[in-house]
């Protein structure tokens, strides 16, 4: 188990390091870096000033290594809009989007399991139709589009809801997490169905049956054990999507959470912020893959026995 | 010899083993057989409204701003005017021929490159595999939104931007399922009995590993098909995917939500276009991998009493 996690987390690695510099060169491939941070109406004074104090005037390894040694401190200069330090400002957001998406996971792998294994028990019943018919849907539905409908609906129409904010009791909670829950949730039913339908007609599901166990001990004790696998593959990538939604969700739901902060800082064009939220988000993922890797491990002593020390 | 009776299946009598006819397992599900009507309209007309709607997407007339859905204004009245008097009958037109210009090539491109290198390194594996892999995850372990935001921060906003940073944010995901199937299936028998007898790796791929992966991954991509759709409407909706004068159903979702409150309609339209063509594609995907799958292919021929009672799971397994 131990030279498997090593092995797991150097090869993990590997991603983080491209998207360290991946961020560094792209902020380099458009020509001056100072267009990239400077606004349009600079002068060319303030440009040169600026290209001086950030070391923008040194050779590219020079700057590859500066920005490197920053990386490591978590160090990503000032933010043109607050004059804050990027890092904390990242730093700050970050917890609101961790409690949303915390949530909405937990949510949807218990949801999807329950919902999921009801289905499979009987294909092309009336619940397996209309668990497809709501998780096919939910994961069609632009969550953009779900959300507005969510406030037009229960916050103008109908005044239920508050239309946005984070300041107010467990209500507020209800629209965000909804909106973010409809993708994961509908997709898990689908592959909780699939591999559920799958393990149950699989052999050794017979040779439990005619062995004369109950049914209850063949479906948690033989074919969810077998069909949770795939189910944790594709949730730890949907827990990875999940800052595509919270990028829309605390746009719309004005909460100040790391998505909002990275489409203020792209619209306002304020590349050090944007950096340290993109490179905090890459470490969380890194450390999520790792987590999904473990319980990987743990499920299918296939997996541990597929990659030798 | 499946494939002889096959081909000769539909003038005489089916044999026990032909495969019935894709048109007569489409009718047989009912919502599979919507969904394919719906996404051959949205198809027609997003390859040929343009030709009818001339330049009434971008006609701006003031003193028609507003007007709600109504049967009296003729057909580009019919579903009500943005606030620039636009009619949204020929801008949806407009945007459906702008969404589909997006997502179809990204799906093509991803779904071709990305099942290739994933069959290549899963039925190879070694050296081959782990650097696949470890491309795949290095794309992946940024959300697909992320890389667009960061890459439409710096290059500037186009479709063929778009396409082409969907068509790569994608890849992982035929690669990973490509990889697991071929995987699975090179220590089968016949795969084990086809490199005995001296056959290529390139021709076992091609000739037994991929006609079995091949499912699965139709299935997937007409998935990804709604993603993708969904990730341009989403950017778009950012106001970093399609920019104006252009126009896609995303685009209209985000110009239209300052006006919910007075004209719902500019809002709910365009996203209800979203939904039934993501919807008709997910419907389609679920018919197309039991019509694709030897194994399951039998249900789509039963009429739907007789399928209900011989499900595979028997009932006595039901608590």
């Amino acid at each position: 188990m131990i030279p498997f996690l090593r092995k797991r987390i150097l090869s993990s690695a590997v991603p983080l390091v491209c998207v360290v510099l991946g961020v560094f060169f792209l902020a380099r491939m458009t020509g001056n870096p100072v267009d990239l941070y400077l606004p349009l109406s600079a002068t060319s004074e303030q440009r040169a000033e600026f290209s001086a104090a950030q070391g923008f005037d040194l050779s590219i390894p020079a700057q590859l290594w500066n920005y490197l040694a920053d990386a490591v401190q978590f160090d990503f200069g000032t933010s043109l809009r607050t004059g804050q330090s990027a890092a904390s400002m990242a730093i700050e957001a970050f917890p609101v989007t961790l409690q949303l998406a915390g949530v909405t996971m937990l949510l949807a792998i218990t949801g999807a399991l329950v919902v999921g294994s009801l289905a499979a028990y009987r294909p092309n019943s009336l619940i397996d139709r209309i668990a497809s018919l709501l998780s096919m849907t939910a994961a069609s539905i632009p969550d953009f589009w779900f959300a507005i409908m969510g406030v037009l609906v229960f916050g103008v129409s109908l005044g239920l809801l508050p239309t946005s904010g984070t300041i107010g009791g467990p209500e507020i909670w209800i629209l965000p997490i909804a909106t973010l829950l409809i993708r994961p949730f509908g997709v898990l039913v689908q592959v909780v169905r699939g591999s559920m339908v799958t393990a149950l007609s699989a052999p050794y599901v017979k040779v439990a049956r005619s062995k004369g166990a109950t049914p209850r001990r063949v479906i948690f004790g033989h074919a969810l054990r077998n069909a949770v696998t795939p189910v944790l593959t594709v949730a730890g990538d949907l827990a990875v999507g999940l800052v595509n939604g919270a990028v829309i969700v605390e746009t719309i739901f004005g909460w100040p959470g790391i998505g909002k902060l990275m489409i203020d800082s792209i619209l306002q064009r304020d590349f050090a912020v944007l950096q340290a939220a993109v490179l905090l988000t890459a470490v969380t993922i890194f450390a999520l893959n790792i987590l999904v890797d473990v319980c990987h491990a743990l499920t299918d002593p296939r997996v541990r026995q597929a990659v030798p020390a | 010899m499946t494939r002889e009776k096959a081909s000769t299946g539909d003038t005489a009598v089916p044999a026990r083993t032909a495969r019935p006819s894709w048109w007569r397992m489409l009718a047989r599900d009912r919502a599979a057989a919507v969904g394919a009507v719906v996404l051959t309209v949205v198809a027609l007309v997003a390859l040929f409204g343009r030709l009818f709607i001339g330049d009434r997407a971008q006609r701006q007339d003031l003193a028609a701003s507003l007007r709600p859905p109504s049967l009296g204004d003729g057909v580009y009245g019919l579903l009500g005017t943005d606030v620039l008097g636009r009619s949204m009958v020929a801008r949806l037109i407009e945007a459906s021929a702008t969404t589909l210009s997006v997502a179809v090539p990204a799906v093509l491109s991803s779904l071709v490159i990305g099942s290739a290198l994933g069959l290549w390194a899963g039925y190879h594996r070694g050296r081959r595999e782990s650097v696949t892999l470890r491309i795949a995850d290095v794309i992946l372990s940024f959300p697909s939104l992320l890389i667009a935001v960061v890459v439409l921060y710096v290059f500037s906003p186009s479709a063929l931007n778009l396409v082409l940073i969907l068509a790569v944010t994608r890849i992982p995901v035929y690669l990973r399922t490509a990889r697991a199937e071929a995987a699975e299936l090179r220590s089968r028998l016949f795969v084990d009995a086809a490199r005995t007898f001296g056959t290529a790796g390139r021709m076992i791929i091609y000739r037994h590993i991929l006609p079995i992966a091949l499912p699965t991954l139709l299935t997937v991509a007409t998935l990804d098909f709604c993603f993708v759709m969904l990730t341009e409407s989403s950017l778009s909706f950012l106001g970093i995917g399609i920019q104006p004068p252009d126009v896609s159903w995303g685009l209209m979702v985000a110009q239209g939500r300052q006006y919910l409150q007075t004209a719902w309609w500019i809002t709910v339209l365009p996203g209800l276009a979203i939904v039934l063509t993501t919807v008709s594609a997910t419907v389609l995907a679920a018919w197309a991998r039991l019509a694709t799958d030897p194994a399951q292919r039998w249900r789509l021929t039963l009429p739907k009493k007789r399928r209900t009672a011989s499900a595979p799971v028997p009932p006595e397994m039901i608590p």
